[in-house]
């Protein structure tokens, strides 16, 4: 844990310090672009916040019903069999169809379970190594208006199985 | 797709509460999300703002474009039937890298750009092999499986989200996320790479 915790936190002043260093070294007005960046990054922020909200007030209302904890009872034995908890069963799921419905799940666990717990750590990290599968397919394919995936599906199916057996076995270590 | 999810949600939600007598919940639940939501953004100004400055400092000082050029021995060897292609190598390229930083508006238009070019390739060969232009050719198939599988270094939105929602280590979790993610690309690359050779095994048998 403390060894994780380390090389974490080290990342993330490494990667300023290069990408400031390098602007430095070729005399580029860094603080100047900095600041164009944070604009920009502004409007992104501004732009997903509809989205947040809607998305948010729908998983509440579907949590607050107590459909999520049928479902996850449902779900409970697929869980058992890789090792997942029930609570990330839905999680999953939504996941492959959408990151923000994903996120507003993922703050429901938080507060339910904390950020720092088995639970809250599986969900971290299964967010920060999947991506929802079906709409990056439909953006996608949709634009140049290809009608078979082929193996597109099985592959990303895969790859995210592979990633949630990871998140789990990774948070299993961390605690 | 996300208007069904989300009618979904609310209906299935709201008929459930009905019945397991929630009501009370869920009407203070609607109110109490929305607030959160922007309480969230605000969160997210502070970090997506600093992180999109750095990340607008490394692609104005050209350190982006370095990071394409490293970048495409390893596409040569997952698209090699492509890979004398310069313009679509360039774009494919440019999407893994806005994707790795976690740029993900800037990694939607450069896919876009390599799905596009992706697919006039693929038209060309079925105009002379023969072939359904309407279905994903092997390197669209492995394009998309390797986007899918997340390439994201740093999860800054995750980390963002953790620490509003009060955890110690926020960023603890960016080496096994980093892990994690390398197994996921991982699995979904082999599975890819495999397929495009037997499928090419196939092909020049016939």
């Amino acid at each position: 844990m403390k060894i994780i915790a380390m090389i974490s936190s080290f990342m993330i002043p490494l990667v300023i310090f290069y990408i400031v260093g390098y602007g430095v070294i070729n005399r580029e007005k860094v603080y100047d672009i900095f600041i164009e960046g944070v604009k920009e990054g502004f409007k992104i922020v501004v732009g997903i916040a509809p989205t947040l909200v809607g998305l948010m007030v729908a998983v509440g209302v579907i949590r607050a019903s107590g459909a999520l904890d049928m479902l996850g009872k449902l779900l409970a034995p697929v869980g058992k069999l890789l090792q997942v908890p029930a609570e990330v069963i839905p999680l999953i799921l939504v996941r492959l169809f959408s990151t923000s419905a994903a996120n507003g799940l993922v703050f429901d666990l938080f507060k339910e379970y904390g950020t720092d717990s088995n639970i809250g750590l599986i969900a971290s990290i299964v967010m920060s190594c999947t991506e929802s599968i079906f709409y990056i397919m439909s953006v996608y394919l949709l634009a140049v208006k290809v009608k078979k995936s082929r193996w597109t599906l099985a592959g990303g199916l895969i790859a995210t199985l592979a990633g949630v057996v990871a998140s789990v076995v990774i948070a299993g270590v961390m605690l | 797709m996300l208007n069904y999810i989300w009618a979904f949600m609310i209906i299935v939600g709201i008929l459930v509460a009905a019945f397991t007598g929630s009501m009370e919940a869920v009407s203070s639940t609607v109110l109490d999300s929305a607030k959160e939501a922007i309480q969230l953004c605000l969160v997210m100004l502070g970090v997506v703002g600093m992180w999109t400055g750095i990340m607008k400092i490394a692609e104005q000082t050209g350190l982006v474009r370095q990071f394409t050029k490293l970048l495409m021995p390893i596409l040569r060897l997952l698209f090699p039937r492509i890979a004398h292609r310069e313009a679509v190598m360039g774009y494919i390229a440019a999407n893994l890298i806005a994707n790795l930083l976690g740029l993900g508006w800037a990694a939607t238009p450069t896919g876009l750009k390599a799905m596009k070019a992706l697919q006039e390739v693929h038209k060309e060969e079925c105009a002379i092999s023969g072939g359904d232009p309407e279905a994903a050719s092997d390197e669209m198939c492995l394009f998309l499986v390797i986007n899918i599988s997340s390439l994201q270094l740093i999860p800054i939105n995750m980390i963002a989200y953790r620490s509003q929602y009060g955890s110690v280590h926020p960023g603890v979790i960016i080496l096994p996320g980093l892990i994690a993610t390398m197994v996921s690309t991982l699995a979904g690359v082999l599975y890819g790479v495999w397929k495009c050779r037997r499928n090419q095994r196939k092909n020049s048998k016939q």
